[in-house]
């Protein structure tokens, strides 16, 4: 698994194609966001939260688009089927490095959202980071199983987020909901059963994703 | 099946149906009373509802049959999975179609974001995806999987969705079982109405499902046939 790993993250830091794409994608979202907010308007700060997941998720989509079309040129796929491992032990790599992919766009779309709706810096932002993490995992775990679908369609840039985004409304909910809390360094308090919301929904795609990948790679 | 049972299918649940459906509509335009303070509107309330319930079901059946087609294989369960789907996505539209015309003149707006109409809407959206999946990605071993998966999948996730959209607001009347435990239906009347309706749907439901799974059936036997002829 490490080594598949290891394989992802290699080609990613002597291209940096999708750590590049992610960037700009939820920068532009961001932008574009913006200028839907009239920045005078007290409604800006509340739409900060729903604003920033947009940005995290459209970008997530695009990574994880990317995440297959790299194997499929090159019938790449069809080598790392051949590999003498389990195929959930396939899937587990391909969410880890798809994951750390989103999580590493988060370092630049954070700060740029702060920048842009002029968030207090506070300690709450490390817990939306932290939140932000937990929401992509589960988003890697279902999106990685259905980037290796879609990428096989006909269809396959629109078949990606028609199937995924209404997958995961309650990640996009829960994630709003926090970190509508953490932005104004409130405490959680009440948003608990959110966060366990959120972790539930990893750990179910996890499992689910990493049986069914078999049936979603064979020929 | 056998070709009797088959028979006994083809002509005893359209007429069935049938009946059913009329007495329904019967029961619900003459029979039973309007709602003392909702009014004649109400009476949307008695497809309304069995639309919804089958149409979980509907998409129960899709995920059951998903699920025993990636674990035993056999297109028989791919071919109920995805009549069930089709089906149950025009179910979920009229329910879709049906909860707004009664919430216009008793909430005042078409649509609120309650639990239960977000969930509606987002299978609706799920299976919306399913279908077009199976167009994109053709006939076949390899779309069935696909869709199959996705079948599996969504079905895992609809509690995950129905909790946090119904944490997020919700407002929809529990009508047959309220939190004081008593029913919203205040005349037996109105219960048995709704009993005939759930009927007709349920049958409505049974009769298409069967046509959609045998006209896909014999499509399959046709493109085996073909195989055959072509391949000699």
């Amino acid at each position: 698994m490490f080594a598949l790993l290891r394989k992802d993250l290699q080609i990613e830091f002597r291209t940096k194609e999708t750590l590049s794409s992610l960037f700009l994608l939820g920068l532009l979202t961001l932008l574009v966001l913006s200028f839907a907010f009239d920045p005078t308007s007290d409604l800006r700060g509340e739409a900060a939260p729903g604003a920033l997941w947009v940005a995290v998720i459209f970008a997530g989509v695009l990574g994880l688009n990317r995440s297959f079309l790299a194997e499929r040129d090159n019938e790449c796929l069809q080598g790392l089927l051949l590999c003498p491992v389990d195929r959930g032990t396939i899937y587990l790599a391909k969410v880890v490095a798809n994951f750390l992919f989103m999580l590493a766009a988060q370092v630049v779309i954070v700060p740029v959202f702060v920048f842009f709706f002029n968030v207090p810096a506070s300690l709450g932002l490390v817990g939306v980071f932290l939140t932000i993490a937990i929401g992509l995992l589960g988003f890697s775990a279902v999106g990685t199983l259905f980037a290796a679908i879609a990428v096989r369609t006909r269809a396959r840039e629109v078949m990606l987020p028609l199937l995924l985004l209404p997958l995961v409304v309650p990640l996009f909910i829960a994630g709003v909901k926090v970190t509508g809390r953490l932005l104004p360094a409130k405490p959680l308090g009440d948003m608990a059963p959110w966060l366990h919301l959120m972790v539930g929904f990893d750990v179910v795609f996890l499992v689910v994703g990493w049986l069914v990948f078999e049936y979603a790679v064979e020929e | 099946m056998t070709s009797s049972a088959r028979r006994l299918a083809d002509s005893v649940l359209p007429a069935a149906a049938l009946v059913a459906m009329v007495a329904a509509l019967y029961m619900v335009f003459v029979y039973v009373p309007s709602d003392r303070v909702q009014g004649i509107v109400q009476r949307i309330f008695y497809f309304h509802v069995p639309l919804a319930i089958v149409t979980f079901l509907a998409f129960g059946v899709t995920a059951v049959g998903s699920a025993l087609f990636l674990w035993r294989g056999g297109r028989e369960w791919d071919r109920l999975a995805h009549a069930s789907a089709e089906i149950g996505m025009v179910l979920c539209t009229l329910v879709l179609i049906t909860g707004p015309i009664w919430a216009r003149p008793i909430w005042g707006t078409w649509w609120t974001w309650d639990a239960r109409l977000t969930t509606t809407l987002i299978l609706w959206l799920i299976y919306a995806a399913y279908l077009m999946m199976r167009t994109v990605s053709g006939p076949g071993e390899q779309g069935a999987r696909y869709a199959a998966i996705l079948g599996v999948v969504g079905a895992v996730d609809i509690p995950i969705i129905n909790r946090s959209v119904y944490w997020w607001r919700t407002i929809h009347p529990a009508v047959l079982v309220t939190r004081e435990g008593g029913s919203g239906l205040s005349d037996p009347r109105m219960g048995l109405t709704l009993g005939v309706s759930f009927t007709a749907i349920l049958l409505l439901f049974a009769w298409l499902l069967w046509l959609r799974t045998e006209s896909a059936r014999l499509r399959d036997a046709l493109e085996d046939m073909r195989q055959q002829v072509v391949g000699q």
